[in-house]
């Protein structure tokens, strides 16, 4: 026989006992669950408590307006008692200019204020894709414009350099139904090589003589301050994604002398530590140019940290291909693509994709490490210009607050960085439901 | 009858260079390698023409001639009579000593966070979210200026934790007090630590150069694992056998420490405090220069979090999936833990692990920013200063830093081709 | 014997012409020292329809592969459709825009969408305008029934429904041959009769085809010729009909009593 059952009410929904639900179930799950939980409970929040107990006064007593820490003190003691500590921004307040723009002359901040305005506007397109895609000319014609604006001198000479790389894309688009990308490619890079080498110089001093627009000149020596970091970071990481590219590419190829050569570059670069690059950049590349060569040490330091972080992008990207199933390289051929079209549309979409949290956290490192550059006698925020600033008599006895305040800033840009890498990689998902 | 295709036809064109899949590679091969030889030329002339220039030659012999600089952190016998090339080595072996004692403080300090991070505790989980995201974000050189300003600059001199007889009677207080229960003191000149020492030793062996306490030690440390390795064998002889493994964690922690412990105590183990001065400096103890401490803390503590973020990865990576199948198998957690998921996570860690290793040896020389006599110190340093061989001297020591790196990669490489997944 | 083809097929178009499409003679291949294909000798004409079928490791895959050279051949002579396979780039790309290829696991590509995959090639290698691509490709997406796709990605779609992209953006190439390589192989039994429709259609429509394929129902629904190949060789070939009922080789009878036995 079988036990027969029909319901006849149907059941209305009803809440978890008290237990389960709300605050206690939650303190109970994510605090209480064990012996152990609790225990580590019990000692994260006296951590807490440490940390916010010696940290949280010191902040409370802030000064923002004195003339020197001596004053600060006074101040904080005047109102909170003696003995009281508390936080002296005021040098902040009185010494930011050096921390953004180092000893860039006074009556000229409007010029890297406005390059940095023009930089957001540059970057935004390349950062979201969904802007207008006519924003990108900002972003072609940015260095010329921030290199204008940064150095001053006369316009002809940034306009000439970058028609340099008009004659490489006239020279590529001419040559490429003849020969094959490759070649049409490197004839244009030499086509640009000679422009720059032998008709850039002449062609913006004519113009220049003929119609000045010039801004007054401001020597390199005088960048510093986070105007410098953001000058070899932003130039270092725009030329170190398409130079790493190329190395990944090397690396990956078959042809045995690309391939030996462009493993020797990354492995050498990887394997010694950047401060050394550095020096070299100071010390050494003076002896591997002609003599008579006279060069920027920003343009070095560059040069240097450009080629640092490509090595790096290069095994982060080579990462990425590899990870690329061989079908898809099969498909590309058997549709027709030839070599380069197929990385472009096939490969290095998804490559990069892949790639791209290896990317960001190599720019990112990128970033931080351009205070380095404080170590062959560049005004770095950091290091260079706390230095510079506790030198001062007035602010000799400040220890956290320069560091605090350089750090808050660093952690703003890289932890930005860090989450719209997240961002893309979420918008950028086509492989799931 | 097969007419075949695998002799290049007879009628070769110029054409062929670029167009056939043979000669297309050989063609752009040739083409680098002649610039690669033409800018190596180029370079290799430049710097010729330079030396003349500056008058200099291009040689090494200079690293047998009088160093001339004093070495504050020397851990072999150096003088400054010694050698530039004895002052390299000091600071080659000031560079390890820093990159290895590093390494194992940032792999705890790295695991734990890593660990903790993923654990259901709300409260510790945040906070270890905060501490990896923290030092992610900001230089490292931020960090260890952090550390070394104010343990310089906030810092009193030995004589300031002095108190006399005097000082007690009229109730004074002395300037400075030592900190964690009166066990460390942070004074100008550096770190004063307690220190283990040993109060008898062994007598010498005749014929034997190596100190015979330190042998002891050694003997007894290595004859407790060697005992431990064989109580795990019996046990596992005895689950193959029968099937049920024998409780056997005892058995190991008392032969492990058990033997040590008795010998430690028959020498007379204990730790030598340092004792604040009556003249001008501290009796015992142990000191530690601040330029050591502070990149020793900065490094620990910012290499740890990228390995709590691989140690976070690494066991996310490891499928849910493959945790439920242990369990539906019957496994216990903790040996789920052990059997399934440790050994395929070590496998994810271990390669971004190493290069973390590979970094943080690289990083010791952001010692430049607190004076830290590493190698970049001496010989990229002082040396360099000295003698103005700034090629010959930036050279060999990219040399010995590449050298490092190498050995690393390579013993990585061999790691991770021997735990690859078997694949078709 | 396979209930996967149920519909009568449409034989009026299927015409054999006298014009050769590709012409196979004495063709090697080795990897490394393994000697994969051996003296292979076969020609194909327009609008025939072949099935390779064999057991694995027969090399019949390769076989196909080098007809649009994915895989290089050491010895011997491929021409497919007038123009020899050598080593030149040109013809190379010359044949591959005329070859269409369908792949066991699809190879979409996964970062665009299904338009963009079907595309990609008219655009780039047949410097077709874009919106005349995109009509093409809208008309072949209707032929294999899935229109309505067109903006999803390659991920969102079932194994059938990418498999019929797949051959979606090989026609759109309007290629003279197609190479089908194990096209269902990878696919759930339910999958397998949407992609055997698209390809029945297609065959109705005269297309040259060629499939490495295991679906006996499809050789003897649709093949003017089943080609049996084993350890790098074509053992034998037959009509369908003769092959099935009265195989010749002992090997093709024990690879058929394998396969249909059961």
């Amino acid at each position: 026989m079988t036990d027969t059952f029909v319901r006849v009410a149907m059941l209305p929904p009803e809440l978890p006992p008290a237990s389960q639900r709300g605050a206690i179930k939650w303190m109970r799950e994510n605090l209480f669950s064990s012996i152990t939980n609790g225990a580590l409970t019990v000692i994260g929040v006296v951590v807490v408590y440490m940390i916010l107990s010696s940290v949280t006064p010191w902040l409370w007593h802030s000064v923002w307006n004195a003339g020197s820490e001596s004053e600060c003190r006074a101040i904080v003691e005047a109102k909170f008692g003696p003995g009281a500590t508390g936080a002296c921004w005021a040098v902040i307040n009185e010494r930011w200019p050096q921390y953004m723009f180092g000893l860039y002359p006074n009556d000229l901040y409007w010029r890297p204020t406005l390059a940095a305005v023009i930089l957001l506007v540059a970057a935004a397109p390349v950062l979201f894709l969904s802007l207008p895609r006519q924003l990108l000319w900002v972003t072609i014609l940015f260095p010329a414009i921030a290199f204008y604006l940064l150095w001053g001198g006369t316009i002809w000479a940034p306009v000439s350099a970058m028609l340099g790389f008009v004659v490489m894309g006239l020279a590529y688009r001419i040559l490429l139904p003849m020969v094959g990308v490759t070649v049409a490619g490197s004839l244009g890079f030499v086509a640009a090589c000679l422009w720059w080498l032998f008709l850039s110089g002449f062609v913006s001093d004519t113009l220049a003589s003929i119609l000045p627009l010039a801004l007054r000149p401001v020597d390199s020596d005088s960048f510093g301050g986070f105007l410098l970091a953001f000058v070899i970071g932003v130039t270092a990481i725009s030329f170190s994604l398409p130079l790493g590219l190329l190395l990944a590419l090397g690396r990956q190829s078959n042809m045995l002398i690309v391939k030996t050569l462009c493993v020797g570059f990354i492995e050498f670069i990887r394997g010694v530590p950047l401060i050394t690059l550095l020096f070299t950049a100071a010390l050494l590349l003076g002896y591997f140019l002609p003599p008579e060569t006279k060069f920027d040490l920003i343009l070095k330091v560059i040069i240097l940290v450009t080629f640092f972080a490509a090595a790096y992008l290069a095994e982060v990207i080579r990462g990425g291909l590899a990870a690329l199933p061989r079908g898809q390289y099969e498909a590309a051929d058997a549709l027709g693509l030839d070599y380069w079209r197929a990385q472009r549309l096939i490969i290095m979409p998804q490559a990069l994709k892949i790639s791209i949290p290896g990317i960001v956290s190599t720019f990112i490192g990128l970033f931080k490490d351009t205070t380095l550059v404080t170590f062959v006698g560049l005004f770095d925020p950091l290091k260079g210009v706390t230095t510079f600033v506790r030198a001062d008599s007035n602010w000799k006895a400040i220890y956290w607050e320069p560091y605090i305040f350089v750090g808050a800033i660093f952690f703003v840009i890289c932890f930005g960085m860090s989450r719209y890498s997240m961002y893309l990689e979420k918008k950028l998902k086509t492989d799931h439901h | 009858m097969a007419t075949t295709s695998d002799v290049p036809n007879a009628s070769f064109r110029l054409s062929m260079l670029i167009y056939d899949t043979r000669y297309r590679a050989i063609t752009i091969q040739v083409v680098v390698l002649i610039l690669f030889g033409l800018a190596l030329a180029w370079l290799l002339n430049n710097t010729a023409q330079n030396l003349a220039v500056k008058g200099k030659q291009f040689d090494y012999t200079f690293l047998g001639s009088r160093a001339g600089y004093d070495i504050t952190q020397a851990l072999i016998p150096y003088t400054n009579d010694s050698s530039h090339f004895r002052a390299l080595l000091v600071g080659l072996i000031n560079t390890l000593v820093l990159a290895l004692i590093g390494c194992i403080l940032a792999t705890f300090v790295g695991v734990t966070a890593g660990v903790l991070r993923l654990s259901k505790n709300w409260v510790v989980a945040r906070l270890m979210t905060v501490y990896v995201e923290i030092f992610r974000n900001i230089p490292l050189l931020l960090w260890i200026l952090f550390i070394f300003v104010p343990l310089t600059e906030l810092t009193q001199p030995p004589s300031a934790f002095k108190l006399t007889e005097a000082m007690i009677a009229a109730g004074e207080e002395p300037v400075a007090t030592m900190k964690l229960d009166h066990t460390v003191a942070f004074t100008n000149r550096g770190t004063y630590m307690p220190f283990p020492v040993l109060e008898h030793s062994v007598p010498a062996i005749p014929g034997v150069p190596v100190n015979a306490t330190f042998l002891v030690i050694v003997l007894v440390l290595a004859g407790s694992f060697y005992a431990n390795a064989r109580i795990v064998m019996a046990a596992r002889s005895v689950q193959e056998a029968t099937g049920v493994r024998p409780t056997t964690w005892w058995k190991s922690l008392l032969v492990l420490f058990g033997p040590i412990a008795v010998l430690l105590a028959a020498l007379g183990f204990h730790l030598n405090y340092p004792v604040p001065p009556t003249g001008f400096n501290f009796k015992g103890g142990f000191v530690v220069p601040h330029p050591f401490l502070a990149l020793l803390v900065a490094l620990t503590l910012y290499t740890g979090a990228f390995i709590a973020e691989i140690v976070r990865a690494g066991i996310l990576a490891i499928s849910r999936g493959q945790t439920e199948a242990a369990y539906a198998l019957g496994l216990r957690p903790n040996r789920t833990m052990n059997l399934v998921i440790l050994p395929q996570a070590l496998r994810v860690i271990i390669p971004p692990l190493i290069s973390q290793y590979l970094n943080l040896t690289k990083n010791t020389s952001l010692g430049i920013a607190v004076s830290y006599m590493d190698l970049r110190g001496t010989l990229g340093g002082v040396t360099l200063n000295q003698t103005g061989r700034e090629l010959e001297c930036m050279l060999l020591m990219m040399g010995i830093y590449l050298t490092i790196s190498l050995i690393i990669s390579t013993l990585m490489n061999f790691y991770n081709n021997s735990v690859r997944l078997k694949e078709r | 014997m396979n209930e996967v083809i149920e519909r009568a097929v449409d034989t009026s178009k299927m015409q054999v012409s006298d014009e050769v499409a590709v012409q196979i003679t004495g063709m090697n291949k080795w990897y490394g020292t393994f000697h994969v294909l051996r003296d292979i000798n076969m020609t194909v004409r327009k609008g025939e329809r072949i099935v390779i079928c064999g057991p694995s490791g027969s090399g019949k895959s390769t076989l196909i592969r080098c007809i649009n050279r994915l895989e290089e051949h050491q010895k011997g002579q491929i021409i497919v459709d007038g123009t020899e396979l050598t080593s030149d780039v040109k013809n190379i790309d010359k044949v591959r825009s005329e070859v269409g290829m369908v792949f066991q696991h699809f190879n979409l590509f996964p970062h665009l969408t299904i338009l963009e995959n079907c595309t990609l090639a008219p655009i780039w290698v047949r410097k077709t305008p874009k919106k005349e691509a995109e009509e093409v490709a809208m008309h072949f997406l209707h032929k294999v029934k899935i229109p309505e796709q067109a903006l999803k990605f390659p991920g969102q779609l079932s194994g059938g429904q990418q498999q019929r992209v797949a051959i979606a953006r090989s026609l759109c190439m309007k290629p003279r041959i197609m190479l089908f390589d194990e096209p269902t192989s990878a696919l759930d039994p339910e999958m397998i009769k949407e992609v055997l429709d698209t390809m029945i259609s297609l065959a109705e429509e005269g297309m040259t085809m060629l499939c490495v394929t295991h679906e006996m129902g499809f050789a003897q629904a649709v093949a003017n010729r089943v080609i049996f190949m084993d350890q790098g060789q074509i053992v034998e070939q037959n009509e369908p009909r003769e092959f099935f009922t009265n195989p010749k080789s002992d090997r093709t009878k024990l690879f058929l009593s394998q396969i249909l036995g059961h």
